[in-house]
This record gives structure tokens, sequence and C-alpha cells, in this order.
């Protein structure tokens, strides 16, 4: 596949000089987009940008962002620099940036007032470093998703939980009927993540930014966030026999039913498309853990490093404002499943949950997420923590609590 | 003229000159890389660096902060557990084997290929194959229970007290092979004549090998213990492959703790902190026997 794709791009970068096309100039981009759904929205994203006159050599890197973000940082800092690349927006390219390895994109945003057109705000302040723009956001990844199997709970002959606290109560009937509560992958980040989401479903967003943002250990060592170990010690009761790794394989497990439902962010909907699901027959979702509907703005931006050649730099720039185009945005957004970063788009194909999603967002209930709010290092040692406390049982909630507190506390 | 210069005794830096020379580059590749990057690396684990290296001294902080991470402490007693045994198990195991070959058996060549193969695996696959045979569904347990054996429980790779002998088992399936090859050369060393005396002297045949044949094979000994301990303090690519340090943090071993943090974590410092303890470990090691074997020998 691979191969495939990189065998397409060398034989276009042969065939371009003998197109015509005469200021076509190669820009090499990166990203860690490799499953089937994520490469047909690369693929938009290429197209528009080919249209312009330039050309998109793909640079694609398997293994999720933990293998490729290494990769990217090492040619970023050891002094071969792709033409742009992808990064979570937020903390991730932090120290890029303050080293002048970046580009400032401040004349192309003022250019395409971007202050105005992207929505909402925060997403464009997590790209903003010193008053100057570096990253220009693609999409919209939220966090707080609850997605739940019909089938499984017709099986167990309850209904379909409303929120967190029904799923709870119907751990036990699920459990005689030989489905797994609520699957939770092996992979550090998703134990992690889920907490998280608990603590913003639970606590709401005061209580996610008291301690996310302001980084108070005293309260992180508090009743408040006690009661979201709490909720997290019902979690990893209920995902005792989930027994697989890939966020992928725990979400197949709710699409087949052997798992009743699983916190996973939005991206786990493309499993369900591809597993030719439909959003309200057979599967539901719940933002915000149905306690607390609200949207984390996470997500995906593309960097530009600093480059020395200027008609690449010029292509940069035309690269940033296709990324923002109105049209792109929408058929990049449709392929991904995710939500686009401009209120002024239509997406009328949205399906259910899509639809949920871009409702919150029209009404403002968002707030920023750990990506953007923590540097990665603290992030490590939240996953340290929560991929120990889901594994061993035997670990209590209040040990749990207070080396998170002690993590909250060093947090930078 | 040229007698008399003949007759000067060289100089000892000049002996073997063509030696000499071909060797710089080696010299200098230890010199830089290994000796260079070693300072350099022990230099900056006393900084803040994160993800660029900076040269903003922060004391024993990284240190501090290292020994006080559970999952350091984790990886610590799981490094102890995996090589204290794997030590322990492919020596014994190895030279069995090679004790057993060396018996003159029938089809002697076909097993010794059997079990060198698994080292001609990357620990990659042999850390993917056992993963398969110890899932509980699909691996052994999976068969032994569709043999009728219901209560038959074999699930390792998820039970986190037990989990570091899971990864045991797969190393030492990958790597008493070669241990074996080493023993079995030495054996094959050792003088048909020694046999004969001490068969003519009446000695049991596991005496035999207790008392003359392991003291003579001393040096194939030390040259195998060097291989596995340097192979167990880097273990990292057959935990990946098996376990990726889970349940939980449960596997995690100290390699895998450098690569998390420098690279996942973006803390140079954290990451350069736990591999100067890495090294220090190996050091304290090394540095008492060297000198034993090699001080030793000088004198003699």
């Amino acid at each position: 596949m691979r191969f495939k794709m990189m065998a397409a791009a060398l034989a276009a970068s042969v065939t371009l000089p003998f197109a015509g096309v005469a200021s076509a100039t190669d820009l090499e981009v990166t990203h860690w987009w490799t499953s089937g759904g994520e490469a047909a929205a690369v693929a938009e994203l290429a197209k528009a940008f080919d249209a312009t006159g330039n050309h998109w050599i793909d640079g694609a890197i398997a293994g999720s962002g933990g293998t490729a973000r290494p990769i990217m940082i090492s040619r970023i800092t050891g002094g071969d620099p792709m033409g742009a690349t992808q990064f979570n927006h937020g903390r991730q390219a932090e120290e890029l940036v303050q080293a002048g390895l970046m580009r400032d994109l401040t004349d192309v945003a003022t250019k395409g007032k971007w202050t105005e057109v992207v929505r909402p705000k925060s997403l464009l302040d997590s790209c903003t470093i010193d008053g100057k723009i570096y990253c220009v956001p693609v999409n919209i990844h939220s966090w707080q998703w609850l997605w739940l199997s019909n089938e499984a709970f017709e099986k167990a002959g309850v209904p379909v939980p409303k929120n967190w606290d029904e799923l709870v109560a119907a751990a036990p009937a699920l459990e005689k009927a030989g489905i797994v509560p609520l699957a939770v992958g092996g992979q550090p980040w998703q134990s992690s993540g889920a907490f998280d989401v608990l603590m913003a479903a639970i606590g709401g967003k005061d209580t996610f930014l008291k301690v996310y943002e302001a980084k108070d250990a005293e309260f992180a060592a508090g009743p408040d966030i006690a009661k979201v170990f709490k909720a997290a010690d019902d979690a990893r009761k209920m995902a005792k026999n989930t027994n697989v790794q890939d966020w992928n394989q725990a979400t197949n497990m709710v699409i087949t039913g052997k798992a009743a439902a699983q916190i996973m962010g939005d991206w786990a909907q493309g499993e369900f498309q591809v597993a030719g699901k439909t959003a309200g027959k057979d599967y539901s979702c719940l933002p915000g853990l149905g306690l607390n509907p609200m949207i984390a703005t996470g997500g995906d931006a593309f960097y530009f490093p600093l480059l020395k050649d200027e008609e690449k730099s010029k292509a940069q720039g035309v690269l940033a404002e296709t990324l923002l185009d109105p049209k792109t945005q929408v058929a990049f957004n449709l392929k991904k499943g995710s939500l686009p970063v401009r209120g002024d788009v239509d997406l009328n194909a949205a399906n259910d949950c899509m639809k949920k999603g871009l409702d919150i967002l029209a009404k403002g209930d968002v707030m920023p997420w750990t990506d953007q709010l923590l540097s990665q290092d603290t992030q490590k040692q939240k996953e340290d923590l929560f991929s120990e406390f889901f594994a061993n049982q035997s670990m209590t909630p209040e040990d749990a609590q207070k080396r998170f507190a002690d993590i909250i506390g060093s947090a930078d | 003229m040229s007698v008399s210069m003949k007759s000067e005794r060289p100089s000892r830096l000049f002996r073997n000159l063509n030696a000499k020379i071909a060797s710089v580059p080696m010299i200098l590749t230890a010199l830089v890389v290994f000796v260079g990057g070693t300072a350099w690396t022990v230099l900056y684990s006393f900084t803040n660096s994160r993800l660029l290296p900076r040269l903003n001294f922060v004391g024993l902080d990284q240190y501090y902060r290292l020994w006080a991470a559970p999952r350091w402490l984790v990886s610590i007693e799981n490094l102890l557990i995996y090589g204290v045994l794997s030590l322990i198990f492919s020596l014994v195991i190895g030279f069995l084997l090679a004790a057993m070959l060396d018996r003159k058996i029938r089809f002697e060549d076909t097993f010794r290929t059997i079990f060198l193969y698994p080292f001609a695996l990357s620990f990659i696959v042999t850390g993917l194959v056992w993963q398969w045979l110890l899932n509980p569904e699909f691996g052994i347990q999976g068969v032994i229970r569709g043999l009728g054996w219901e209560s038959f429980n074999f699930d390792p790779l998820y039970n986190s007290s037990i989990v570091i002998y899971g990864v045991l088992i797969a190393a030492l399936w990958q790597g008493t092979g070669l241990v074996m090859c080493l023993m079995l050369a030495g054996l094959r060393g050792i003088d048909e004549d020694i046999w004969k005396a001490a068969r003519v002297d009446g000695i049991p045949t596991w005496r035999t090998y207790v008392s003359i044949i392991i003291p003579m094979m001393r040096p194939v000994f030390i040259t195998t213990l060097v291989i596995i301990a340097s192979g167990i303090v880097k273990v990292y690519d057959l935990v990946v492959a098996q376990t990726s340090g889970g349940p939980g943090i449960a596997s995690e071993v100290p390699a895998k703790y450098v690569y998390d943090y420098m690279f996942f974590a973006q803390n140079l410092g954290q990451g350069f902190a736990a591999s100067t303890m890495m090294l220090l470990t190996v050091v304290i090691v090394i540095v008492p026997w060297a000198y034993l074997e090699f001080g030793r020998r000088g004198r003699t």
C-alpha cells in the first residue's frame, strides 16, 4: 500500500516536468494518516493542492503519531526538513517553534482573515505562540464520546443507557450475558484518555481546567477528583476482560457486540462506517458520556518548517491557504469523520453522531484538551500511571490519586 | 649509514605501522562515537533538556525523578528477574543440549539445526510468534482447552505478576541455540585423550563434566557470558513486540524507558539520566570482572 503510494508519487514527480506546469513546486508533506479512511481524506488534501499548480509529495509514516512524531522531529532538528508536517495542535511542536525552526504564518493568516473564519477560536490560539501563528488547524477531533452497541444491550435485556451512570448500573446484567461492559485497549494512551474524558464528564469543564490548566495539585488530591477516580475504578472493573491492545480492536469488540461500550474519540466512527453500521440503529453515541455534552477542540494541524528555498516557501503559503479553503475542508472532513474548523461550511452529508457534534460546536460548548494544556512529558507520566491503574486491580484509587496529584504538581 | 639506522631499536610506536594505520578509523570511531557520545549523554543528563538538548544545569533533579518513578523501579526489577533467570537458564540448557549432542548421537546435524534455527529470527519475530502462542484464546491455552482440559490456565502475557516469565520463555527459545553452539565448539575443543584418561581412572561421566570439562571450558563460558549479558541489558525489541510493556507497566524494561522518555515524552534529560544509570550498572558489573580477568593475565 505504502509502496504503491510511493511509487505513484515517484512516477508523478518524474512525469510532472513534462506536463508543462512551469511553476510547479514539489512539497513533501509528512503525516501519520495511514488507515483506509484516513488515506482517503489525505488524498483530498493532495488533490486540492495539486490543483493549485503545485505538487504534493506524500510522506505518510505508518504506525500512529507515537512512531511518526520522533521521525518528523528528528528530520526537522537534523536539518532535513520536509515542506509541511502534521502534528496534533497544541504543545507537540512548541519547542521546535521556540528554537526558530518553524515558519511564521502570520502574513498568510492575516490575508486569509483566519481569526474570523476559524471556529472555535481556541484552535487558532493553540497555533499561536508570542502573537505569531505557526500552524493551520485542519479538523476538530474530540475525545469525549461513549460508543454503545445496541445489539449487546438487547442481548443482555437492558435498555441502551442514556449516560455513564446507567452503563455502570447495567454492567452486572451485561457480564451475566457474557458481554464485556466496557472495552479499553491495552495501549497506554487509551486508559489515560478515558480518564480525562471521565473527568470532563463527571467534574465538568471547570474541574478539568483547574487540574490541567491551572495545575492545582491540591485540588487534584481533593474530593472532586476522588469522585473521578471512583468512576475510573468502575471503568477498570468493567474493562477487566478486554484483552486487546489496539484501539480499533477494542472498537471492533463494540461493533461485533462482544463489548457493550467504549470511551473513544470520534475517530472510532470511521470504524463503524467501514463495518457498514448505521448511527442510531446499530450503535449509539453519547457525547460527554451523556452527562456533560461538550466537545474538546483537539485535532490535527499542519506545521511548516522554515525553508531556505524561496519557491518552496511560496508553495508553503499556498498549501496553508488551500488547507483552510471551504471546499477542501468539507471534502477532507467528511472522509475523515472529523468536524471542520470553519463555521461557514455546509455539512449535509454528516451522519447522526457528527450532527450531534456540530450542534454542540454551534452552541459553543467547547473546551481545550490535554494535548493543548500539558507537555508531552506530563502526558507520558499520566499514561504510565493510568495504564498501570487499569491493568493492576490491586492498585487502590487512593494511591493512584496521590500519584496523579504528584504528576500535576510537577507538570509544566 | 643504513646499517647504523637498522641497528637502532625502532620506536614502539612505529612497530607494525601498517596494522596501526589500518586501525585508526576504528580507534577514532570508538573515541568519538562511543566515548564522546557517552560523555555528551552523561553531561546532558544533568540538564533539563526537553525536545532539544540545552545546557541548562539542574544538578541531580533528573536522577531524583528517575528513582521516584514507579515505572523505572518496575523496569529495574524486571531486568533483574529477567537477567538472572535468562543467564542461568540459557547457560544450563545450552550446556545440557551441547553435552547431549556431543555424546555422538544420530542425526546430530539435524538437531543442531533445529536448536539453532530460532536464533536466525529477529527478536521482533520471536516476540510476535510467542505473543500468539501465549494468547489465551488462540495459543497454547486455547489448544489444550480444546482438547478437553477445560480448566487449563496458561496466560502469562495477560497476568501482571508473571508476564516477565512469558517474555523470558521467548528469549530462551530464541537464545539457547546460540549458547548450545558455543558450548559445543568448546566441547569439541577438549582433547579426546582427556576423556580416555578419565575413563581409565573410572571417573563417572557426570563427574568428568563437572570437575574436568567445565573448568577446562572457562574461556568459552566467559565469551558466552559476555554475549548473553550484553543481550540482557539492552533487551527492548522483544518486549515491544510481545507485550509493549503491558499489561499496564508490568513488563517494562529500562531500555524502553529511555526510548519512551527521549522520544515520546520529548524529555531528553530524563532519558539521558536513565541511560546513564544503565551504563553505570554495566560498569559496576564489568569493571571488577575485567580487572580480575585482564589484570591477572597482565601479571603472569
